[in-house]
């Protein structure tokens, strides 16, 4: 019953990914020559991408994060390009402004997207092996050990997710990135291995895959050479969108105030200072920049997710 | 047909019984003990030790957690250590507030997704399927907090449409219409907010189902006997293509409650979300841990009901 409501969930929900046969990357370059915004989408990520990486190397973080009560809440300098430079060599020029604790928010940004970006990308990392693994194994051997670890699976999708990580943050007592790294991971790997598994599944009947077994190749080099490169194009897609979730989640927890810990930057904390209603109103300065980095951030990931999906799936290919 | 339900209902109680351990487990990592708050400081440290020892506190794992259990399921789950009343009665005084919420974000995210499914779906490839696209893949790739703070800005302090903060006005006497007009009218930008983020999926399989449906055959026999263009949409592959989203109601839900963190905390919106992001700052783990279970044993309830819909307006999923 509950596999048969699975399937007719996926054909609905995810009947792109089923048939969907390794990409070449001609056709990727085809798809992003054809749609000219996830081309656009492409470019500007890799620009903030690029600027925070290169600049944050640049700047000195204990400066930056240095407490500053003089400049609380400092109303932000008008532009020119005199200020752009000086910032570019590490200067505190206020061009957004000054946080609660004086900081510059123009310089902080940049430090805080590569933070969230490491952050998010070590979580996507970790809950893609976790769900890969699961899903290869259960769409691999099926039958009873699919239906006990889809079951499970099922169990955590339907978790109220973001209250269990809160309440773990909470109560572990090192408060360090890596723990916040690991609690976000626990629950967060579902996506990959229902979908891993179903195409497995598929992939498991074929006869290539009977053949190696005919022929006693070991398992495990049936399921990582031969099994795993037809799944790439699908895991390359899931990748990209999971890290947008992951962006997501991470900036959303620590806006709640539990996620990375007080001193870091981070752009879910210069956002939190809208929680305060007179910031939120009079001072957009302080929250705006952020909210919008991560915005930019979230579209244009997804966007290249949602052209990578299209070009996996010649039914839907533009180019 | 019962014979589905009870099937699925088996399947629930392992669900059940995990999520009550995890939340165990949480809860045993958490500090303090059945007396933090409710006890008087003065009290002598060895007779707190015995009070513990009486309560059960140095007790065997198992044996704590079936006491758990069987507190729990009548109804006791502790009290809460900041505000001094039963756990039950502060999440009670909550509840109505955030169910509130939860059908007016769910009548949004309804009365936005099926008309864009549906039209985009009929009129593919046209300038409104377009733009229902855009919408739909903006709508999917914001984050939760990002749209509300944002909404907040704009609708609340630059046009001042809406109030921004709170469930209820404090100056309005209760129990009169315009307390009710009012609660209702705070309602609308939280419940506008959240009920936009819950659209992109439902309007995606809608557009999709319709434009599958478009070439099966009865769809093709329905106009050759004339049948009315617009029935033909609206009435016979409506019906079809509402099957796949009938069965995600029930995430829907669950995805609204993960929401309900956020959405509730940023509009300062007197629910149970709200309580539990006050509750932990304020180390009251009485009532996290309860709002956990609560929250968890709604999902699955809501999974639950997922099925039985599906299987409901869909015979061919019954299990035999």
């Amino acid at each position: 019953m509950a596999i048969n409501k699975q399937e007719v969930v996926e054909t609905a929900v995810d009947s792109t990914e089923v048939s969907a046969p390794p990409m070449g990357f001609s056709v990727i370059v085809r798809e992003f020559k054809k749609d000219k915004v996830a081309l656009g989408a492409l470019i500007i990520l890799v620009a903030i991408l690029a600027l925070s990486a290169i600049w944050s190397i640049r700047l000195d973080w204990e400066r930056v994060m240095e407490v500053d009560i003089l400049s609380h809440f400092r109303s932000p300098e008008p532009f020119s390009f005199d200020k752009l430079i000086a910032a570019w060599n590490g200067e505190k020029t206020y061009i957004m402004g000054g946080d609660e604790f004086g900081r510059d928010v123009f310089l902080q940004i940049f430090i805080a997207t590569g933070v969230s970006v490491l952050i998010a990308f070590a979580v996507t990392t970790i809950i893609a092996a976790i769900g890969i693994t699961l899903g290869l194994i259960s769409g691999y051997y099926g039958g009873k050990v699919d239906s006990a670890i889809m079951r499970f699976n099922d169990f955590v999708m339907t978790l109220p997710v973001t209250m269990i990580i809160i309440a773990f943050l909470v109560v572990v007592a090192d408060q360090s990135v890596w723990t916040f790294i690991f609690i976000m991971s626990i629950f967060s790997w579902t996506g990959y291995a229902r979908i891993v598994r179903s195409k497995a599944l598929s992939e498991g009947r074929l006869d290539y895959i009977s053949a190696s077994k005919t022929m006693s190749t070991p398992t495990y080099k049936i399921i990582l050479n031969e099994m795993l490169p037809n799944l790439s194009s699908l895991i390359t897609v899931q990748l990209i969108l999971s890290y947008a979730a992951n962006i997501g989640l991470e900036t959303g927890l620590t806006f709640l105030g539990f996620g990375l810990p007080d001193g870091t930057p981070s752009l879910g904390r210069m956002v939190s200072a809208a929680n305060t209603p007179y910031n939120l109103e009079f001072r957009p300065w302080v929250w705006l920049p952020a909210s919008t980095v991560i915005l930019v951030l979230m579209l244009c990931i997804n966007y290249v997710g949602q052209a990578l999906k299209r070009s996996i799936d010649a039914k839907q290919r533009l180019g | 047909m019962w014979k589905t339900v009870v099937r699925r209902l088996i399947i629930m109680i392992p669900q059940i019984i995990l999520l009550s351990m995890l939340v165990f487990t949480v809860a045993h990592f958490m500090p303090g003990d059945p007396f933090t708050g409710i006890i008087d400081p003065n009290v002598d440290a060895a007779r707190l030790e015995e009070l513990r020892r009486a309560a059960g506190y140095y007790d065997p794992l198992h044996v704590q957690y079936f006491r758990w259990v069987g507190n729990a399921l009548q109804g006791d789950f502790g009290r809460s250590f900041a505000q001094k009343v039963p756990v039950t009665t502060l999440i009670g005084a909550r509840a109505m507030n955030s169910i509130r919420l939860g059908i007016v974000s769910t009548v949004f995210t309804y009365a936005i997704a099926l008309p864009f499914g549906m039209l985009s779906g009929r009129y593919n490839n046209s300038w409104f399927d377009r733009f229902v696209m855009i919408y739909n893949y903006v709508s999917y790739a914001i984050p939760t907090f990002v749209l509300a703070l944002l909404f907040i800005y704009i609708f609340g302090y630059q046009l001042q449409w809406f109030p921004t903060r709170g469930s209820a006005s404090p100056v309005i006497p209760k129990g009169t219409a315009p307390y009710y007009w009012d609660m209702f009218y705070r309602l609308l930008l939280p419940g506008f907010t959240a009920g936009i983020l819950g659209t992109a999926t439902t309007t995606q399989t809608l557009r999709n189902e319709v434009i599958d449906a478009k070439t099966q055959d009865y769809v093709r026999t329905a106009r050759s006997k004339g049948v009315p263009e617009n029935v033909i949409y609206n009435k016979h592959i409506f019906r079809n293509a509402f099957l796949p989203i009938a069965s995600s109601i029930g995430f829907i839900f669950s995805g609204l409650l993960n929401g309900s963190v956020f959405i509730e905390r940023i509009f300062a919106f007197n629910g149970m979300g709200d309580l539990f992001i006050t509750s932990i700052t304020s180390r009251d783990y009485s009532v996290v841990i309860t709002l956990v279970l609560f929250y968890g044993v709604i999902s699955i309830i809501g999974s639950l009901v997922s099925d039985i819909v599906l299987s409901l307006v869909d015979p061919r999923i019954r299990i035999e």
